[in-house]
Order: structure tokens, then sequence, then C-alpha cells
């Protein structure tokens, strides 16, 4: 048994200690935000946060984990009630098949939370990790400009950086 | 989740659930259509049917096949083409429900599902709103008109003076029916007419308008979205044991230590197809690794030489077709240029590895999928299992992007196996990174050959191109197409590889120039043999044929000394064509005799998808670091006709994201292999584009053009992009890159120093 706090919540997990998070989220937690895209720490398709810092829930293992403070995408809003961030995506239309997507949101969350109005070029540094195949990232940057605290922010430049 | 459909939801039960207007639907029908009548499109065929209905109408007339009403009001619309993260669902639905005068929220929208669905062959080719969006706009609209009917009966008003209105027919006296209480005791099992009063344009007020795609929130918030979402009662979770090289044999296997490790279920083995089951994904994973170990596998094939690709293509044997020919009277040419321009694998790259869920219940297959064609999947898969078709059931359920045929029809083939060895339980698989980079069927290497005459004038006389490729589909319907399928004991061999006929094309994918040149030969030349396993990836031939025409036509104009965006217009006369190249050029500030900064070029690129899809033309522009050979996109503008235009965002969405992955493609990616094995099995060894190589800017303009028949847009700017890259590296530092990628060390090669 392994204990977990997610979303605020205090979970009870029966996997091995060396499961990594991802598949603990995804299977024992029935949590579809983080996705499995490489099992590597390659691509960001499982960014959560723990303790507000961007994680590769694929290379975590539960074991490691207990008191620490995890959040996935659903612990940010729901489809019906999205949180801030995530209604920028939604404004921006910031997806084409979004697998990537709710990896996206986690990895701009914790840069938010730090930095609220950071620059194009920290956006795009900080989001280097994450992979996006479909092309969506102009818009992907645009969302996260949308909830930053950036003045010229206010409108959308979708399309620019 | 919510399932789009459980197991235990029997087509009766469905039926029931549908309301009055399905009473006769019938399967007999339905397999019928599937068998006698071909899908329309992107398998190249006309469809058979003589009947002039517009889109997949032909494939099955009946409007009850696209619509139905339930006595409850509830509207269902079926599509038998599948949302692949390029927005269809939202489209279909702002067509539905413009026509039927309701709300996009009050339709429920069914997408590709042998038991429920037309057979719309494949979601691929850019078709989907072309076939399927045409169908159920003329299907809608002539079900409106149905309803006017009926509502005029009753009312004994006549048709002309009633209005569809929010789900009810209102009369010019204020009185109302509902749809639901007007289809009791008819039905709509009767076929389409040729002609749909469709909505005028002037009062439409969803079609046109940038409406937000219904899947997004799931997707943003952690929803049910994806198969790899799907948790059934009871569900397993499969892994296989990949060879280590394509074609290799397992000669030995010690599973016994496996099968006592913690939940696992079953080592299933049936030829070379080395599977594991447990109860848990961790479990299975962890499983299949220590299975992996406990192989031997014998001597694989030898893989084609990296370095010696482009000889070995040119040494296999080709049939060879003249696609098109045009003579004139010889002219005095003054330029020649000769060329050759070439492209290696490439390979889909999904984020997702494929992923699908199959469960073998009483003799019979459900099997949940993101692959492109259900029906030829079914086909495929019942052969492999020897099952009768009527046996399997394929439903879609959307993945991770696609951009053509990667892993997911081999998934799905690995859980039709894992759940004939498991019955009664659903099997989940997804695979592992390197399963899907080493496995998938890539994007095939091509070459061309371009010899263009240019007279005195700078016009071009004679244009000769040859293009040289493998075939860009080895879908279904064969099992042997199912990699896995090959590795049976009782092995399925896949059938001969065939070229996708003119005029959509496969390697000859836009091979015809839309120019106007008085002479001209284009040749395919089709290459049966394949050094590695190939299929359709975005685009198919047009990607590269593209980007070697516009290449070549700026080699042209340097040769006639003429402006690139001029020297097009000057062989265009296709007056949609023209307006794409003007308004991208525009929207630019292209003009002919623009100073730039030293290691800074533009390019500008256009086509129309297959000469039959949407029009694009694309300027971009780059700086070249001349040390290090590194390109950097600074801005991209496209201008794009995709006919009527039912959601400019959406439109602009595709071509935005064409751009970038063409960028990402066209820069960076090329499977890396060596005889015993693929080296590319992830993203270190299969770089693609990260943010920070982001242009600054992406611009996309849409010329819509209300009433028009929809082209298909989503792989419109793959060629155009990546010629444009490349002009604009021709421009900033002089030299031609005639290979894709256009990597640095290739742009450093040529730079020389
Ligand atoms: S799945 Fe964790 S980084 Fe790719
Ligand atoms: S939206 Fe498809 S991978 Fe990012």
């Amino acid at each position: 048994m392994v204990e977990l706090k997610v979303n605020g919540a205090v979970r009870q997990v029966d996997a091995a200690p060396e499961t990594p998070l991802l598949y603990v989220l995804r299977e024992d937690l029935q949590l579809n935000g983080a996705k499995f895209g490489c099992g590597l720490g390659q691509c960001g398709a499982c960014t959560v946060a723990i303790d507000g810092a961007p994680a590769f829930s694929c290379l975590l293992p539960v074991g490691l984990l207990a008191g620490r403070e995890i959040t996935t995408v659903e612990g940010l809003g729901s489809p019906d009630k999205p949180g801030p961030l995530q209604q920028a995506f939604i404004d921006e239309q910031a997806a084409q098949c979004g697998y990537c997507i709710a990896g996206m949101v986690m990895r701009a969350h914790t840069l938010l939370a730090r930095n609220p109005s950071p620059t194009d070029d920290e956006i795009l540094e900080h989001m280097s990790p994450n992979l996006c195949r479909c092309g969506a990232h102009m818009r992907i940057v645009a969302a996260i400009r949308r909830a930053s605290s950036r003045k010229e922010a206010s409108r959308s430049q979708r399309g620019a950086l | 989740m919510t399932l789009p459909d459980c197991p235990a939801l029997t087509r009766r039960a469905a039926l029931a659930g549908a309301g009055a207007l399905v009473v006769s639907f019938s399967l007999a029908r339905s397999a019928f259509a599937q068998d006698q009548v071909q899908p329309p499109q992107n398998i190249g065929r006309e469809p058979k049917s003589p009947a002039p209905l517009p889109g997949s109408l032909k494939v099955d007339p009946n409007l009850d096949a696209w619509i139905r009403i339930g006595s409850d009001d509830s509207i269902t619309l079926f599509t038998g083409k599948a949302e692949l993260g390029q927005g269809i669902k939202t489209a279909l639905l702002q067509i539905a429900a413009e026509q039927l005068d309701v709300d996009m929220g009050r339709i429920t929208l069914v997408t590709a599902d042998t038991a429920r669905t037309v057979n719309e062959g494949f979601t691929a080719g850019s078709h989907s709103m072309q076939d399927s969006g045409t169908a159920i706009l003329h299907a809608s609209a002539q079900v409106r008109e149905m309803l006017l009917q009926l509502a005029s009966a009753r009312f004994a008003v006549a048709a002309q003076d009633l209005k569809a209105q929010d789900g009810k027919v209102v009369a010019p006296d204020g009185q109302s029916v509902r749809y639901g209480e007007l289809v009791v005791g008819s039905e709509l099992h009767i076929p389409a007419t040729p002609n749909s009063r469709l909505k005028p344009l002037d009062q439409r007020r969803i079609m046109g308008k940038p409406v937000r795609r219904v899947d997004i929130p799931n997707k943003v918030a952690g929803g049910p979205a994806y198969v790899q979402d799907l948790r059934l009662p009871g569900m397993v979770h499969g892994r296989v044991v990949r060879p280590p090289s394509p074609g290799a044999k397992l000669e030995a296997v010690d599973a016994g230590a496996v099968e006592r490790m913690p939940g696992v279920l079953k080592v299933a083995r049936d030829g070379d197809w080395l599977a594991v089951i447990a109860e848990k994904e961790w479990q299975a994973v962890t499983a299949m690794r220590a299975l992996a170990a406990a192989t031997r596998w014998s001597q694989p094939t030898a893989l084609p030489e990296k370095t010696r690709i482009f000889e070995t293509l040119a040494g296999l044997k080709a049939d060879t077709t003249t696609i098109n020919q045009k003579q004139a009277p010889p002219a005095a040419a003054v330029h020649t240029i000769e060329a050759e321009y070439r492209r290696n694998y490439q390979l889909h790259g999904s984020i997702g590895p494929s992923c699908a869920v199959a469960q073998m219940q009483d003799g019979a297959l459900t099997l949940w999928t993101h692959a492109q064609g259900m029906f030829p999947l079914r086909k495929a898969v019942a052969e492999m299992l020897s099952l009768p078709e009527d046996k399997v059931r394929c439903i879609h359920v959307e993945g991770s992007g696609c951009y053509g045929h990667n892993g997911a029809d081999d998934a799905a083939a690995d859980a039709a196996l894992l759940a004939r060895a498991m019955p009664g339980r659903p099997v989940r698989i997804q695979y592992m990174r390197e399963d899907e980079h080493r496995f998938e069927p890539y994007g095939p290497v091509m070459t061309s050959r371009g010899a263009v005459a240019l007279d005195g004038s700078g016009r071009i006389v004679d244009w000769r191109y040859e293009v040289r490729s493998n075939t860009h589909s080895t879908r279904p319907p064969g099992a042997g197409q199912l990699l896995s399928a090959q590795m049976l004991e009782k092995a399925f061999q896949p059938g001969p590889p065939q070229p996708l006929p003119q005029p959509e094309g496969g390697g000859d994918r836009n091979a015809i120039p839309l120019y106007d040149f008085p002479s001209q030969s284009i040749v395919h030349h089709f290459v049966p043999e394949m050094p590695l396993r190939v299929s359709a990836m975005r685009g198919l031939g047009a990607y590269h044929n593209v980007f070697a025409i516009e290449s070549l036509m700026d080699e042209a104009a340097a040769a006639a000394r003429e402006d690139p965006v001029a020297f097009r217009l000057k062989h265009l006369k296709d007056a949609r064509g023209r307006d794409v190249v003007q308004k991208a050029a525009e929207a630019f500030g292209w003009s002919a005799n623009a100073t730039r900064e030293s290691g800074r070029g533009r390019g500008f690129a256009f086509a129309r998808y297959k000469n039959l899809g949407a029009y694009a033309a694309v300027a971009m522009e780059v700086s070249v670091d001349r040390e290090t050979g590194g390109v950097r996109l600074l801005r991209a503008v496209a201008a794009v006709d995709s006919g009527e235009a039912v959601n400019p965002d959406g439109i602009r969405n595709q071509i935005e994201g064409g751009i970038i992955q063409s960028a990402s493609w066209s820069l960076y990616e090329e499977v890396q292999y060596e005889p015993r094995r693929i080296l590319s099995r992830d993203w270190s060894t299969y770089p693609i584009l990260r943010f920070p190589a982001l242009p600054r800017r992406v611009e996309v303009h849409i010329i819509d053009r209300p009433g028009q028949p929809f082209l298909g847009t989503g792989e419109a700017t793959q060629g155009p992009a990546a010629a444009a890259i490349g002009n604009a590296i021709a421009d900033a530092v002089g030299v031609r890159c005639r290979e894709l990628p256009m990597t640095a060390a290739r742009i450093k090669g040529l730079i020389g120093g």
C-alpha cells in the first residue's frame, strides 16, 4: 500500500513502490489527464506538478512520493468547470488531437504559478520538454499568454509570439 | 468512461433506442452497401454506383443511414468518418444543425462503427468534408424538407409557408409542431434525391462560423477522450515483445519465470508473435521486459544501408507509367535546369503510441480502435482470426493524432490476438514508444528528377518530371497488412503492393503541376519492393512532389531572373490558384525587389492538394547560420481556399499545424537504420521540432467560397511549407538543398567552408 496526496486528497493505492506514478494515476486512480507518450522523459505527455514543480510522471516511482503534493490536470478544473488556464486553452482552441494538451496545461501551470507574466522566450524555454505532433504550438503559447497577467495578453494574439 | 457504445449494447438495442424513424434500417441493406459499393475516395477508385448523389450518399442513399429523429425529439447523426483531431465532429455537427435548424447541442453524433454507420472507407486523404460533410449537408436538408412536408399535411398549410425553427415547424398563424411529433408513424428510410434545397447562404448562422470544437473541454480537463482512457469492467493489459529487427524469427523463449511474475495471467505465443497479459498495466510492462530478455531471435533479414538508400531505390525494378503528357511544337530553349530531389524515410510519430481494446465474447469480437478505417480493419481482423465478418465489430474511439497509417491497425490486431488468448475479458494494449517508432509503417523514401526548359522570354517551354517511389498505402483490408498477422505460425502474407491510381495518386500525388506549360511529360516509376515497410503518411507523395516542383519553379525563376511569385503567376491560369498566390504574397508583404539582411531569406510555394482539394500558398521567412547550417524559422504566411469554409477556425488550426509539422519533417526528420536494426526508437534518436524552434508568427488567410463544394484541407500545406522553406534557404545563403530533411549538416555541406 502506498499513500499519495493527489489533487488535495489523500489516496491509498495498492501498487508496488517502484510503479511509475503515471500508471497509478491512470489505472488505480482512474485519472485520464496524464498520458503515456514515451515512458522516457522525452515528450511531456505525462507531465504533472509535484510540490508545484513540473515532473514526468512516467519516470517517478510512487514509493518516493509519500507526503508530496501531486497535482494533475483534473486538479485545475473539470470539463464543465474548467480552471482559468484550461479556459484559456479552450478560448484559443489550443488543441488538435489534444493528446499532448493535458501535459501542456500542467507544464504551463507550473510556469505561471512562479512567474505570472513570462515573456514569450520564457514560455518557449519552459515548454521545451513537451512535444506536440499536431503542430498546435502557436495556440498553446497563445493560451499560456492569455492566462498570464501580461497586459498585452488581454487581447488574443494567436499566431504570433 | 462513457463509451460511444458499450459491449452489452447490441445493435438491436441501439436501433430500438433511436426512435421511430429507424424501423426498417436493416442489416441486409447495410451489408449490401458495404460489399457492393466501393467506399468513395482515397483508395483511388470511383464508386461503382452510377447514382449522381452528392458525397457519400452514393454509398448509402438512405436518409436514415445518416440522420434519425426520435419521437422524443432526439436527433442522431451518423458518419462513417472518424475524429482524428482534425475537428471533423464539430464541422459535421455544424452542417447538420444548420440544415436541420436546431442547436448543435441537440444532436448526438455517432462516428465510424461497423455496426452502426455507413462504410465510408478510410478517414484519410482530406476527404471527410467532401464525402461525409457533403452527404450530411444534403441528407439534413432533405430531412428538413420532409419535416416541412409532414407539417404541411398536418396543418393543411403549403410547405413553402412553413418554417423550420429550433426543432419545430412553425405555421404562419403561430401554431407549431416538434420534429419528434412529426416523425411518429413515418420514417426516413427513403433514398435521398440528387438535389436538395439547401438553406440559403444569407440565412446560415452556424456554418461558416468559427464554432468551438466540441471535443476540446474534455481534452484540457482530463475528461475521457481517447481509446487510451477506456476502462472496461474486468479489463486486463497486454504487451507484445517485438523482435530486435523487422523479420527476425523467434527461435526460443523461456517463459517460465515470467509466468510466475506478480499479476501475470498469460504468456501467449503464436509463431513469432509473443505477448504477455497481466492484471495491471505496469505488471504487463515489467513482464514484457522480462520476457524480451528471455528470448532468442534468429539473425534478421538485412535492412538497407542508409548511406546507399537512393542507389538501392534506383536499382529496384519499377513499373513505369506516363501519367500525363502534353506536346507542343519544339521551342528554342535558352536555359535548361536539371535536378534530382530526394526524400528520406520519415515517421508519423504520434505522441500517444497506438492503443486498442478488444473483447472476445461468445465467439464474437468487439474492437475499440483509433484506426482510420473500421470496415477494412474488420475484414482484416476477421480474416486473421478466421471469423465471419459479422462476428467482428470495430468501433472507432479517438486516439492520438495519426497523420496517416501509423501503428493503429497493428495495435488493433494485437488487441484481437490478445482477446482471443483470454476470452471473456477485455484486453487493452498500448504500444511502448519503441514499438511505435521501430514498427510503424514509414513515409516512403522517394526520388524525382526534373528537367525544365525556358525560352528567351523566361517562359517554361518544356517540363519533364519523373518520380520514383514505393506504394503509399499498405493498409488493410488484407490480414497480411497487419504486422502481427505476418508473424503468426500460420503467417498471412501482405498482398502485392499497389500504386494508388490517378487522379489522386500515391507516389505520384501532385506530380502533375497545376501550371500551364505548353509541353510536359510526367512519369511515375512505381517500385513494388519495399526496403522498409511503408504506408500512407499525411500528404502521401504530394509532400515530396510539391517540394520538388516548387523548388524547381524557383530554380527556373532564378534562371529567368524573375521574381518567384511573378514567375508563378505568369505560368498559372487557374483563377483560384492565382487568388491564393496573390493573397499570400500580399499578406506576407512580398515585393520583387525587397532588400534583405545577410543570412535571411524568404521563400514561396503553392499547390492545390491532389489538384482536386484545397488550394494553398505559403510564404516563409527564415534565417540561416552559415557556420552551422542551422535554419531558424522566422514567420510563415499562408493563404488557403477550401471551398466553403464550414469552420474557419478549424481550417486555420489545420493549416497552422500542417505548416509546423511540415517544418519539423523538412528540417529535422529522417528514420535512422543500419543493416541489422532500426535505430530511431524514441524522440532522442528521431528528434522533432520543439517549442524554441517555432517561428515568431504563423498567419493563415482563408479565402472563403460560400456555396462552393468543400475541399479537403488537412494535408494541403505539407508540400508547400517544405518548398517555401527550401526556397527561403536558397534565398538566404544561395545554396539549394534538394534532399528532405534539409538538416543543418546538409546545408552546411552545401555551403562548404
Ligand atoms: S510519457 Fe513521460 S515524458 Fe513521455
Ligand atoms: S494536439 Fe495532437 S499532439 Fe498536440
